[in-house]
């Protein structure tokens, strides 16, 4: 069973949210494909970590074979290739390693070399194995990084698996929820939160997940994110109040579950929520 | 000599474009001859690299020198591998900054941003 969750924004509660759900499942993975800032690792502490550095292939230049013809220029459409003074110069950090300029070289005159792009990290805490894509900065895309997090052997297919998606709705986001089970949108009680849950809502309508809504940080007055779920009948699986004592534990990178009985109680029953929802899907829409 | 200038109109006295990789047009001004030639900028809906693929049009279209307020990182090693000069523009028409150039009062971009690439600024 893999859960990804996700939110239209930054700081809507992701990572509190996949890291204590995590936590309180008997045996777990929590994968973190928030590859630009990931910080799922802050609040595990994960130890007997393993690392692997994560390749992509980019082109190369053989300047004695090519001729000009600028056939990959006119082909990239990230404009990762530029022709001066009868050189061909490649902009390692603009390109998005699709190969193509290498297929479609008439000349032959570019080879695929390997650049790092950043690694993955592989620990435990407790009965949850974490896994941890971490991107180098000024990369294009953290993508590659994605793939390799969510290859088949990392979620077992007999643990629950927990995936802490990065913010919004990009190509990013799309890669770490496309074989997700279920997906839990957290969302904040704002204008502004409603307009982010709304992207990731469109987001998983065209993907045919399954999903429901974690409304965090609520409070006593009117909630318009609450409003836009029974607006457009979403599920609400849970809400969380606005709590400092949560939000202290986070800040200071402790596990909630861990710390305290009644966040034990709260995560424990929304895990009840989303794993009967998740059944239920299975059974619904096999 | 051939002076280009990103401009927001294909007019002598246009404004200089505030964004040199996404400006709609550039003005190629011949020095010698003082003839004007306004070319579309087809990297202006790049979905990224746009400050390449203009620079790769000043290239090709043989400027010398460009004027221009502002510049990324990897639209100057594009001009700077083709020996073309970067100068900052005033605020003030393409025609006035053309004079300022030929004049001597224009001085080198030395300031060269990292490049905003869909963050909105740096």
């Amino acid at each position: 069973m893999r859960i990804a969750v996700l939110s239209g924004k930054g700081g809507t509660g992701k990572t509190l949210v996949s890291v204590n759900l995590a936590a309180i499942a008997k045996a777990s993975t929590y994968i973190d494909c928030d590859v630009e800032e990931p910080n799922g690792h802050l609040l595990f502490k994960p130890e007997g970590i393993q690392e692997e550095e994560i390749p992509v292939k980019i082109p190369k230049v053989n300047h004695e074979l090519c001729n000009g013809c600028r056939k990959c220029i006119d082909f990239c459409k990230f404009n990762a290739l530029a022709y001066i003074k009868n050189k061909l110069i490649v902009f390692d950090e603009v390109c998005h390693s699709c190969g193509g300029c290498i297929m479609l070289c008439p000349e032959k005159a570019l080879i695929e070399k390997e650049k790092i792009i950043g690694k993955v990290q592989k620990g435990t805490s407790n009965a949850v194995t974490i896994y941890t894509g971490i991107l180098n900065t000024g990369e294009a895309s953290g993508i590659p990084i994605i793939k390799r997090l969510l290859a088949e052997e990392n979620p077992e297919a007999n643990k629950q698996t927990f995936i802490d998606c990065p913010p919004g709705s990009a190509c990013i986001v799309m890669e770490s929820i496309k074989d997700a089970d279920y997906c839990i949108l957290v969302a904040e009680p704002t204008l502004f939160g409603v307009h982010n849950l709304n992207m990731v809502y469109k987001l998983v309508k065209l993907f045919n997940k399954p999903f429901g809504v974690v409304l965090n940080k609520c409070l006593e007055e009117e909630n318009p994110a609450e409003k836009f779920c029974l607006e457009k009948n979403i599920k609400i699986l849970d809400r969380i109040p606005f709590d400092t004592n949560l939000g202290t534990l986070n800040s200071n990178a402790k596990i909630a579950v861990r710390k305290n009985k009644k966040y034990r109680d709260m995560f424990s029953s929304l895990l009840k929520t989303v794993t009967k929802e998740v059944q239920h899907e299975t059974i619904t829409n096999p | 000599m051939k002076i280009a200038i990103p401009v927001d109109e294909k007019t002598l006295e246009s404004n200089v474009c505030a964004s040199f990789g996404r400006t709609p047009y550039f003005l190629i001004y011949d020095a010698e001859t003082k003839e004007s030639v306004f070319i579309d900028n087809n990297a202006a809906a790049s979905t990224g690299g746009a400050g390449i693929k203009a620079a790769q049009t000043i290239v090709d279209n043989k400027a010398n020198v460009l004027l221009t307020p502002r510049c990324g990182e990897n639209a100057a090693d594009v001009l700077k591998s083709a020996d073309i000069k970067i100068f900052k523009t005033a605020p003030a028409s393409a025609k006035d900054n053309i004079d300022d150039f030929i004049d001597g009062k224009l001085s080198l971009l030395d300031e060269i941003h990292a490049g905003f690439h869909g963050h909105g600024g740096n």
